[in-house]
Parts: structure tokens; C-alpha cells; sequence
């Protein structure tokens, strides 16, 4: 009976509003979080947090806030994570709530997905995206596909985490961008964050939302440091999926680009202002599902050039994607063909100067964007 | 000495196997490396003719099997050429070692210092139309199947002349006989079922030899592969690694069975001093021999240490004791164990041993500084896309990170 009303559904919509079992004794802003964040922080509460602490502060905080979150995967409890991404988690949650699996990604990706199932709200660490490959069926089919095929009866609420994309000499099992593979798959949201409020802010945010979330970190980011604002410091900063960010206003051409490409663009940006005067417009996107199309149609009016920088292969990626859409919706405001720099066709190779040319950087960007424009 | 752990399970009593039918094992294994016995007055003075050497009743544990025979012939030269590969090896992974910590080595890089035995006791009782599968820690195996330490070294340099061509780095090396250095954990189990289902389908009297750590142990894929293997009889000897450690997580942390020989279930298992190279031979000699007569696959554990941290990344320290790793390096050290017996047995002397010792040792060193002279692959498109796709049947072109940068083959 109750069943038929959609329990599953109702509550999760309320879930949204009010993060659940929330400590009696925290008090909370009323405003959300987010509307504080957007250029209204205070310089003097600005703090550096290298990526990998926010997402150490993000995790502790909703193991904190909400009982049901907790978090599994290889090596996260006592080695502190391979990348110490939950460092100091075990000491402070316990066993109960931070858990070291078996090298068994398909196995203990399921058991996650079961947990989620029944209502608890499993925080999955991959040690990287290049082994939750072992696990895919479980968070394609098991974990984005329920919900719709049980009617919206059976909600998961997971969060596959761990760092995606290219790392540095480890060849081409250990570096593989899997934007586009997540990205497509309806059920699933996937974000991709680069700086340390993006990675806090969607990373929360994931742990909170009704629906399978993947969030695809990048290891070469976790060490870098960004100012985090005061409001992202506090405890109820989310940031919303699929809305990106102008990382850097302009009007002569549209860079939309992720993780971390966005950096690499931001730096080719510059350069192309201070040696040629020109304003190319930095648009993070943060979500690549829901992917925020609005946003670049609102900017390419403005700039009429769009180029898109990932770093995945580019046969069906998330360039390919972002073309096909400014096509689809903003091609009459382009003076010419929107393009993409993407990872080069193959596979991740070892010797530096091979992997060097396999992947995007800042002199490429620039010069690519150069050319665009006629420069 | 024995370890901690072991020093428990030896004070049990005699282990007798409750099912019958199958001989029994005499003791728990150790890692004692130096625990062979050979009668000195025995030896012959010639170089290659056989003679006996007993091994320790504490080198085996067996499930559903009876043990392979304590004695097994050898010959000096055989036992003298043991000692120098596990030299070789060592000393290859020091300049690996030497080199990551010259920062001229990127990414990871797996050691596998105090694990010597198992690569080349294996390496000794097979032939070379025999067939290894290994995971990342495979630089050992890569230069025991016929790689050459300067190939071996020259890729963790990322060189043109590596044994990949400075495509695939440390953790990624292959030669006649030798699948890889694989980088997925457990993926390579299945992928050695099918090499011995190509044995057994071209009427090969040959066996592949498919190595995983005691981490990799508990991968599905694993006990996927165990059960095709035991369905359709295949010439197989799943090899589980176990040197006590799945990077920071202990084997009794990772797996509900530390028996890992035990794990086929249905596939009889042999559990093997992986310290002593001696009985390392005897067992992989006695598994062929086993797999080629059609009797079916078999599990085998080497008991095993790394001394080294997981990778060149992990001081290897915050998850176990100095004072265990210590103890392992002084008193079970494959190297030490062997060599000890040469001296005993008047298989050699302490001169001809300290030559042997020098002769390793300037041939690695030797190469390891050819391989440091050795180019980089040029950073031309030719280069980096050349073997996506067997020569001569590639796509007209791979895609470039834009298209000005587009390889036409
Ligand atoms: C599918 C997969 N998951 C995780 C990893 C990361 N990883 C590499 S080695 C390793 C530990 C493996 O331990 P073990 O099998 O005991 O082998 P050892 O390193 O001890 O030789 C892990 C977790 C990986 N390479 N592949
Ligand atoms: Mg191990």
C-alpha cells in the first residue's frame, strides 16, 4: 500500500530541503549556503585549502551530520586512503562508519549499492576510476538504473568517489578519463570538480543528493591550494549540479572545460590577455550531468566563438558532446565552428615527452585558442 | 627463525590432513630459506652431474593433494646458477631502487626485494614454451623469462630501447613466455586460464604459471577463473603471492581464508616455503608435471616477503613493525638461505661464491649504465602512435589532442 503512494519518492524530496538527522545541537544558517558563497565572502575569511582538504572536511562533516553516510573502499581506513583523502576519518568515526574493503571493487561497489538500496547512504571510494572499470556494471546497472526501473519505487542514494583522469607515469592502465562513460548514462549525476570549494561544495552535495552521484576527482589536483571562502568553510555549503561557473569573465571566446583543464585554461587565458589584449571567457562546468547548457548559450552570444578543453579521449567525449550541443542550441550566435582540444588518441603512454603529447596543457590551450581567433 | 605468525601454527602438532586418501604433509610451512639438507660427501666434484638434496619437511602444506617428494636431484651448476639470478634480481631492483630515488624513474614502482625465490625458483623448473602471467611487481619475472636487465632497466627509464619501447613503464613488460606486468589487480588470473586453454587446445605438453598477490586474492575474477579451469581441466598453477601484505592492509585483514592454497576449493592446493628456492623448483616442477598429465589445475601459495614498502611511494612501515621486516631481511633471506647451503654442501667456496657475487653484480651494474645512456623515444606523432594497432592495419589516423595534431599512418 504504501508503496504505491511513492514513499521512496516523497521522502527523498524531502531529503533535499533538510539534510537529514542533523546533531540537535547545531544551529544553522536559514539562508542557503550557496547564495552566502556567490561573491559575498568576506576577503578576511579566506583560507587556503589544498583539494584534498576540503574533501576531507566535506566527508567528515556529513559523517558527522548524517548517520546513515558512511564510507568504504580500499586502504581509507587505516593507511588513511592511498592518496590521504580520508585522513583521520577512522580515528574520529570508527570502524562502524569507515571501512577498509578487499581489493574486490565489484563486490564491494555492489554491497554498496545494496546498502544504498535500504536506505543507508554509502560514500564508495574507487582508489581510482581506472579500477571502478571492474565495478561498472554495478554503478550503471544496479545503481542509475533502479529507480526508473522499479517505477521511482527504489531510490539509491551513493556516492562513487575517487580520482579520475590522467595521473602522472603511471601508463595507460592507470590513466583514463571516464567523464564521457558516466556522463552518459542516465539515473547517474556526475560531477567533476576542480578547486577546493567546487570539490567541498559537489562533493557534500553528491553525499545529500536522492540519486547515484559519481565524482570524479583528479589526483594531480588533490595537493593544489585554493582560497576557500568563508561560507564554503562552514558545514552546510553545497554547491548546486548543473550549474557551472565563469571562472573568468570575457568576451572574445568561450573556453568550457572541467576538472583539471580548467586551471590549464584559466593560465592560457591570461597569457592571451596580457600578449594579445584579448578576453576569452573561462567557464567551469562543475557538472557534466546535469551539464549546464544554459550557461554556455548565454556566453557564446556574448563571445560567438566556443572552445572546449578535456582531457579524455576525444572520440565520444564530453567534447564531442559540448559541440554537439552548442550546435544543437547556440549555433546561430557562432561566427565560426566551435572546436575542441581534447586528450590525444591513445592509450596513456609511459616515456614523459610521448605522455606529454597525449594530453592538453596551458601552450596548447593558447595557442589553439590564438588560432581561433586570428591572433 | 620463523615469523610470528608461523611461530603459532608450528607449535600445533604434527598436521595431519583429516580427509583421506592423500599423504601427509609433516609440518607447517616456514620461511626458513636455509633448511635443505644434502649429504656434503654426496656432491660430486662435476659441475652438471646430478645429486641429492633432501628438503625440509616444513616446506609444504597440501589440500586434497599429496605433497611433492622431499628429494630432489640438482646439480652444482643448477644451484650455483639459482644463486646468481636471485643476485641479478636483486641487484636490478637496488638500481631500480637507486634510479626512483634519483627521481629519473616516474610513476609507480613495485620492488620485489626478499621475494627472489619465487621468480626464479618458478623460472627453473619450467621451459621457455611454458607460459607466465604476472601483475605489476614483474620486473624479476620480466628478466627470468630471457628480458635483459638493460631492457628491463631501460623502461623504467622510459627509454626507445626499454623492453616496451617506454610505453608501458614499470608495472607493464613483456617477452616470449611472459604475459605481463598487469596493472589491474587480479585481472591477469583469467587472462592465464586462457593461455593454458591455448595450451591445452594446441596439445601443448605445457603449463602458465598465473601469479596474484594474497590482496589480489579476493578479486572475483578469480575464483571465476578457478572454476573454469577446474571444468574444463586446463593446464594451470594459479600462484597466490603471498607476501603478507596488500599494500597497507595485512592478509588477515583482506581475506576470511589466510589459506590461500586452500581457496580453490575444489582444485587441490600446495602451499610452499617461497623463501627457498629449493622447494620453490620442487613444487612448480611437481605442478607441471601434475597440469601436463591432464590431472588439472592447481592452487599454489608462495610464502613470501617483500622487505620494501607496496610501491617506491610507501615507506612501508605504519601498517608493521621494523623489528618484523628486520627480522624477515637477517634470518629468511633467500639469498643468505641459498648461499649458506652452497658452503655447507662444498657446492662452492666462499671464493668462487664471492665471484660469482662480483660477476652478478658488474653484469647488472654494466647494463644498468647502458640503459642510462640509452634515448628517449623522439616525441614525434610516428612514435607515440605507432602499436595502438598491429602495424599495417591501423585506421587511416588517430586524433590528435586537436585536429592540426592528427597521426596519419
Ligand atoms: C583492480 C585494482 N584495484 C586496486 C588497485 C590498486 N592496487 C595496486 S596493487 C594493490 C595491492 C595488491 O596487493 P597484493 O595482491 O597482495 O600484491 P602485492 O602488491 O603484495 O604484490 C592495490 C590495491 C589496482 N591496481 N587494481
Ligand atoms: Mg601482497
Amino acid at each position: 500500500m504504501s508503496r504505491l503512494l511513492r514513499p521512496a519518492s516523497r521522502l527523498v524530496s524531502s531529503s533535499i530541503a533538510r539534510p537529514a538527522a542533523r546533531n540537535a545541537f547545531q544551529s544553522f544558517p536559514r539562508v542557503p549556503a550557496i547564495v552566502q558563497s556567490r561573491g559575498y565572502a568576506k576577503e578576511s575569511g579566506v583560507k587556503e585549502y589544498t583539494v584534498r582538504d576540503a574533501l576531507n572536511e566535506a566527508l567528515a562533516e556529513e559523517l558527522e551530520l548524517n548517520p546513515k553516510v558512511f564510507i568504504l573502499g580500499e586502504e581509507v581506513a587505516q593507511y588513511n586512503g592511498a592518496y590521504k583523502v580520508t585522513k583521520g576519518l577512522l580515528d574520529r568515526f570508527g570502524d562502524k562508519r569507515v571501512i577498509d574493503t578487499p581489493i574486490t571493487e565489484s563486490g564491494f561497489c555492489g554491497l554498496a549499492v545494496g546498502a544504498a538500496l535500504a536506505g543507508l547512504h554509502p560514500v564508495c571510494e574507487f582508489m581510482t576510476f581506472n579500477f571502478a572499470m571492474q565495478a561498472i556494471d554495478q554503478i550503471v546497472n544496479s545503481a542509475a538504473k533502479t529507480h526508473y526501473m522499479s517505477g521511482g519505487i527504489q531510490p539509491c542514494n551513493i556516492t562513487f568517489r575517487g580520482p579520475n583522469g590522467f595521473a602522472s607515469g603511471v601508463a595507460a592502465q592507470h590513466s583514463q578519463d571516464y567523464s564521457a562513460w558516466y556522463g552518459s548514462i542516465p539515473g547517474l549525476k556526475v560531477v567533476t570538480p576542480w578547486s577546493a570549494e567546487d570539490a567541498k561544495g559537489l562533493l557534500k552535495a553528491a553525499i545529500r543528493d536522492p540519486n547515484p552521484v559519481c565524482v570524479l576527482e583528479n589526483e594531480l589536483l588533490y595537493g593544489q591550494s585554493f582560497p576557500m571562502s568563508e561560507a564554503a568553510q562552514k558545514d552546510d555549503f553545497v554547491i548546486p549540479f548543473g550549474k557551472a561557473k565563469i571562472e573568468r569573465a570575457g568576451k572574445d571566446l568561450t573556453i568550457v572545460t572541467l576538472s583539471r583543464c580548467v586551471g590549464q585554461s584559466l593560465v592560457a587565458a591570461e597569457a592571451l590577455k596580457k600578449k594579445y589584449g584579448v578576453e576569452v571567457e573561462v567557464i567551469n562546468l562543475r557538472s557534466i550531468k546535469p551539464l549546464d547548457v544554459e550557461a554556455i548559450v548565454k556566453s557564446v552570444k556574448k563571445t560567438h566563438r566556443l572552445l572546449a578543453v578535456e582531457s579524455g579521449f576525444p572520440a565520444f567525449g564530453v567534447g564531442a558532446e559540448l559541440l554537439a550541443l552548442t550546435m544543437e542550441y547556440a549555433f546561430d550566435y557562432l561566427d565560426a565552428p566551435a572546436q575542441r582540444i581534447t586528450g590525444a588518441e591513445v592509450p596513456t603512454p609511459y616515456a614523459l615527452k610521448l605522455e606529454q603529447m597525449s594530453f592538453p596543457d596551458e601552450t596548447l590551450i593558447e595557442n589553439y585558442a590564438k588560432k581561433m581567433l586570428r591572433l | 627463525m620463523l615469523s610470528r605468525t608461523l611461530r603459532t601454527s608450528r607449535a600445533a602438532p604434527l598436521r595431519v590432513l583429516s580427509r583421506g586418501g592423500y599423504g601427509v604433509t609433516k609440518r607447517a610451512v616456514t620461511t626458513d630459506a636455509a633448511s635443505a639438507h644434502a649429504d656434503k660427501d654426496a656432491v660430486p666434484e662435476e659441475d652438471d652431474k646430478p645429486f641429492q638434496v633432501h628438503l625440509s619437511d616444513e616446506s609444504f602444506e597440501t589440500y586434497e593433494l599429496d605433497p611433492p617428494p622431499y628429494t630432489m636431484e640438482t646439480t652444482k651448476k643448477e644451484l650455483k646458477q639459482m644463486y646468481y639470478d636471485m643476485v641479478s634480481v636483486r641487484r636490478m631492483e637496488m638500481a631500480a631502487d637507486r634510479l626512483y630515488k634519483e627521481k629519473k624513474i616516474r610513476g609507480f614502482c613495485h620492488l620485489s626485494t626478499g621475494q627472489e625465490a619465487v621468480a626464479v625458483g618458478i623460472e627453473h623448473s619450467l621451459t621457455k614454451e611454458d607460459d607466465i602471467i604476472t601483475a605489476y611487481r614483474c620486473h624479476g619475472f620480466a628478466l627470468m623469462r630471457g628480458g635483459t636487465v638493460k631492457s628491463i632497466i631501460g623502461e623504467l627509464l622510459g627509454r626507445r630501447e626499454g623492453i616496451a619501447y617506454g610505453k608501458g613503464g614499470s608495472m607493464h613488460m613483456f617477452a616470449k613466455g611472459f604475459y605481463g606486468g598487469n596493472g589491474i589487480v587480479g585481472a591477469q588470473v583469467p587472462v592465464g586460464a586462457g593461455l593454458a586453454f591455448a595450451h591445452q587446445y594446441n596439445g601443448n605438453k605445457n603449463t602458465t604459471v598465473a601469479l596474484y598477490g594474497d590482496g589480489a586474492s579476493n578479486q572475483g575474477q578469480v575464483f571465476e577463473a578457478f572454476n573454469m579451469a577446474k571444468l574444463w581441466n586446463l593446464p594451470i598453477l594459479f600462484g597466490c603471492e603471498n607476501n603478507k601484505y596488500g599494500m597497507g592492509t595485512a592478509a588477515n585483514r583482506s581475506s576470511a581464508l589466510t589459506d590461500y592454497y586452500k581457496r580453490g576449493q575444489y582444485i587441490p592446493g600446495l602451499k610452499v616455503n617461497g623463501m627457498d628456492v629449493l622447494a620453490v623448483k620442487a613444487a612448480v616442477a611437481y605442478g607441471k608435471a601434475h597440469t601436463v598429465a591432464g590431472l588439472g589445475p592447481l592452487v599454489l601459495e608462495y610464502v613470501t616477503y617483500r622487505y620494501g614498502g607496496h610501491s617506491m611511494s610507501d615507506p612501508g612501515t605504519t601498517y608493521r613493525t621494523r623489528e618484523e621486516i628486520q627480522r624477515m631481511r637477517s634470518t629468511q633471506d633467500p639469498i643468505a638461505g641459498l648461499k649458506q647451503k652452497l658452503l655447507e654442501w662444498n657446492v662452492t667456496t666462499e671464493e668462487e661464491l664471492k665471484g660469482i657475487d662480483q660477476e652478478a653484480r658488474k653484469a647488472v651494474d654494466g647494463e644498468v649504465a647502458e640503459a642510462e645512456k640509452m634515448e628517449f623515444p623522439e616525441a614525434t606523432g610516428k612514435v607515440l602512435y605507432e602499436d595502438i594497432y598491429v602495424r599495417g592495419s591501423e585506421p587511416q589516423f588517430m586524433r590528435g589532442r586537436t585536429p592540426d595534431e592528427n597521426y596519419y599512418y
